[in-house]
């Protein structure tokens, strides 16, 4: 008896201290995988010119149809964000499948409000010296956010696709020549 | 004995209540914080034997983007530095602050929220100092 209600205390104690402290610990220590979102994020530009690459990322963050949010020129930053769709066909097809599956069998999930409808995708870019100052280094970082059909925030999470970032920076390769033909 | 059992039993139902009361914090007590003030600035304080605000502010934001953070604002005249990161469905935000202190030191504050709690753990603070510390080639000191 007496150990029952022993196990008891014990796990209502642990109910009670859990709901509480749910902050978790550690998330400001570089994950192992740092070094290679760094080699993915980062490139060099043979120049000490930080004004012309910040205003070559401008641009082409204007060129990618992103809008500036907010810039700090003095020390070489920019942010940007962009709305677009997040509607993707085969998602919608498998959730129309299997609305119309639980229609036949009485229940009705709605699986279909949950698909993905809008996402925005915010990027910060951060132009600066490389460590022996004879070149400039650029770094982006992609994030998004992702509504569903019923206007919920579906999930949030940091872009890591490489496709992504290489598509940035053959286009910054591009801008970065354009600027100096001033187009 | 037995009248010891039935005491027992209602332990765990008062610990369930006065825990659950313990979670439910006005909307008032939006300005208040656990930790005292002193201790607080502590953990989030660090001195760095430089005056280059610029360097530091730079290097500030490449140890945020190597913690996954997304740089949302930046201030040179302020020296602050604000970023966001999604840790699971949960968001953290987290603002720097660069200023001098004295002639030949800088003072780097860092305070971070997840979600909507006040991030007041020591050690969290210090992993983010010591990452910073490794990417300025300095040493970050303790401030009083």
């Amino acid at each position: 008896m007496h150990k029952r209600i022993k196990s008891i205390v014990a796990i209502v104690l642990c109910l009670g201290i859990a709901g509480c402290a749910s902050v978790p610990t550690g998330f400001l220590k570089p994950g192992e995988d740092c070094l290679a979102s760094r080699q993915l994020q980062m490139r060099q530009y043979d120049t000490t010119d930080e004004t012309k690459i910040v205003t070559s990322v401008a641009g082409l963050l204007q060129d990618l149809g992103f809008t500036l949010d907010a810039s700090e020129t003095q020390v070489g930053f920019v942010a940007a964000s962009k709305k677009a769709s997040a509607v993707s066909g085969g998602q919608v097809a498998g959730a129309v499948f299997l609305d119309l599956l639980c229609a036949l069998g009485g229940s009705s999930p709605n699986a279909t409000a949950h698909c993905d409808k809008n996402q925005i995708i915010k990027a910060s870019v951060i132009v600066k010296p490389s460590l022996d100052g004879h070149k400039t280094v650029v770094r982006v970082t992609f994030q998004r956010i992702v509504w569903n059909m019923s206007n919920q925030i579906n999930r949030v999470e940091s872009i890591k696709d490489p496709k992504m970032y290489q598509k940035f920076y053959d286009g910054l390769s591009k801008a970065i020549f354009l600027e100096a033909q001033s187009i | 004995m037995k009248k010891l059992k039935n005491y027992c039993g209602i332990i765990p139902i008062l610990f369930l209540i006065v825990t659950l009361a313990g979670c439910a914090t006005p909307a008032v007590n939006a300005l208040e914080s656990d930790a005292s003030q002193v201790k607080l600035r502590s953990m989030q304080t660090r001195a760095f034997d430089t005056t280059d605000k610029k360097k530091m502010m730079q290097t500030v934001i490449s140890t945020m983007q190597d913690l996954d953070f997304v740089i949302d604002k930046a201030d040179f005249t302020l020296g602050s530095v604000t970023g966001s990161k999604f840790l699971g469905q949960a968001v953290v935000t987290m603002s720097v602050t660069v200023r001098p202190r004295g002639e030949k030191q800088l003072l780097v504050r860092a305070n971070a929220q997840y979600g909507i709690k006040s991030v007041e753990d020591p050690a969290t603070y210090q992993d983010f100092f010591t990452a910073l510390e490794k990417a300025m080639f300095l040493t970050a000191q303790q401030v009083d």
